[in-house]
């Protein structure tokens, strides 16, 4: 126990040093993440718009597996993402593996379903009192999309906010393809995992402290940025 | 478009912009390694030196050596540098590389509670050791990871006699990771392992582990280096491999290697032009 302490001393002493490896990791990690979770949503919030609006045969199937792919191990998608990167792969002519380019192409796989199912669930509900007005003006179905995303933006947020939460705390994907090397690929997670193998207990848990800093810096940014959209967005409105 | 749009467009294009990947690499090589050259700190002493004097950065891979050789025979590293002798033997035998060179060794220790329960502490004889560790039924923390102190630590097993695997999950503890994992568990639950002496000094969360076993000649661990062959992966950096892989045999890496210490005590010893090494 005495090592979450030790943990937060670790954390401020980083903090107040700030030196070029730290900065180097953190802002990897943000890069990273936020790379994945940009491009996650220009697929993930047309496709959970898309499974919202439209009915057709097995539409329910693949809410189902939507749903069910946001428990998608994070292990399991840096095999398949390595798989299909190693030379010996498909993709392997790209030479990303072992790059961050790697790492964003993992975490973009991982947190597609998670946004996807959110921003579904979300847009559904806005879909019910849209529904008769976009019918009764005869809007096309991309339009329609589009009307229910930008409509809907504050609360998919969440969504998006979601998707950067798992994407940021993940470590198997990123470990694997990523391979966790020194100024290279090294982030906030394979980093903690790292010092952790090394018995650094403090310093690793110094090094999660941060990250659950930044993933509140994030947060309140966005925030933030909601509450302040809002009250512009609100008197256009009336 | 309003005011507020271009707002959120210009928001967006912004984080877009600080997402992107940045520019495309200089010259590097990706080296396969082990946890242990890595979380004993070696890599960080012996890497700046070389890329100083050639201006090749190094990518270092950490892994167990079993995934170490996988992901060089999939064409995913440029060199491989790793320490098990049968399997890289048979990784030139393959074909995957021309030539397996020695570089340096170090040592395993057996470490253990300080109550030592199974009464090892002191012995030479590191089979013996195990075979007492067995017959206690004391806890013994392993890899099971196929890493190079994972196949040592099967063949003391089986110099002992024992077939541990069937006592796994009881005082026989298959952790499935890394050394310093291995080594927070048997920290964790009083138990035995077999540990590498470069992670075992640079490890700092020792709580009553010590050293029960050391200085059996059979626990001597070698480490060698392969150049990926470039017949079977075209795209291999040879050039920029071999100058690594020349860098690390010749006078000036080997007496890096030597120089590399923590608290005054060498962790490996360079020993490339030892014949059958």
């Amino acid at each position: 126990m005495r090592e979450i302490a030790e943990g937060f001393a670790a954390a401020l002493k980083m903090i107040a040093r700030l030196d070029a490896d730290l900065v180097q990791i953190v802002l990897l990690s943000v890069r990273v993440s936020l790379s994945a979770v940009i491009l996650a949503s220009l697929v993930a919030l047309p496709l959970g718009a898309a499974l919202a609006v439209f009915r057709f045969p097995g539409r329910r199937a693949v809410v189902v597996l939507v749903n069910a792919l946001m428990g998608l191990p994070p292990v399991v998608v840096g095999l398949v993402v390595y798989l299909f990167l190693s030379r010996s792969g498909p993709l392997g002519f790209l030479g990303w593996l072992f790059t961050p380019a790697a790492m964003i192409a993992a975490q973009t796989v991982l947190v597609i379903p998670l946004i996807a199912a959110v921003a579904r669930q979300s847009i559904a509900e806005l879909w019910t009192e849209y529904e008769d007005e976009l019918r009764s003006l005869g809007v096309g179905p991309l339009r329609t999309l589009a009307t229910l995303i930008w409509d809907g933006r504050f609360a998919l947020l969440t969504a998006v906010l979601a998707g950067f939460g798992r994407a940021a705390a993940e470590v198997g994907a990123v470990i694997m393809v990523g391979g966790n090397i020194a100024h290279v690929t090294r982030v906030m997670t394979t980093s903690i995992a790292l010092e952790t193998a090394k018995g650094e207990l403090a310093l690793a848990m110094g090094l999660g402290i941060l990250l659950m800093a930044i993933s509140l810096a994030v947060n309140i940014a966005a925030y933030a940025i909601n509450e302040a959209a809002r009250g512009r967005a609100a008197p256009e409105k009336a | 478009m309003t005011r507020p749009t271009i707002r959120f467009a210009a928001a967006i294009l912004a984080l877009t912009a600080l997402a992107l990947p940045a520019g495309a690499a200089e010259r590097f090589i990706t080296v396969a390694s082990t946890t242990s050259t890595e979380q004993s700190g070696l890599f960080k002493h012996l890497l700046p030196v070389f890329e100083k004097k050639t201006g090749i950065e190094v990518r270092v891979v950490a892994v167990g050596t079993g995934q170490a050789i996988k992901l060089a025979e999939k064409g995913d590293a440029d060199v491989l540098f790793v320490h098990h002798k049968p399997s890289e033997e048979k990784f030139v035998a393959e074909g995957w590389s021309i030539k397996r060179l020695p570089v340096m060794y170090n040592d395993f220790v057996v470490v253990g509670p300080a109550a030592d329960p199974a009464k090892v502490k002191g012995m030479k004889d590191t089979a013996g050791a195990f075979k007492k560790i067995a017959a206690a039924k004391a806890p013994f923390a392993s890899r099971a990871d196929k890493s190079g102190t994972h196949l040592a630590e099967l063949e003391f097993w089986k110099a002992a006699g024992v077939d541990a695997k069937t006592a796994s999950g009881q005082w026989y503890k298959e952790t499935g990771s890394g050394m310093g994992p291995t080594l927070n568990t048997a920290a964790g639950m009083d138990a035995y392992a077999l540990a590498d002496r470069g992670t075992w000094l640079s490890f700092t969360n020792r709580k009553s582990l010590e050293i029960a076993v050391e200085g059996d000649p059979k626990l001597f661990n070698q480490y060698g280096v392969m150049l990926v062959n470039k017949a079977k992966h075209p795209h291999v950096k040879d050039k920029d491999g071999q100058v690594f892989v020349d860098w690390l045999v010749s006078p000036e890496g080997q007496k890096a290697i030597a120089g590399y210490k923590i608290n005054g005590q060498q962790l490996f010893f360079p020993n490339a032009n030892q014949a059958g090494a």
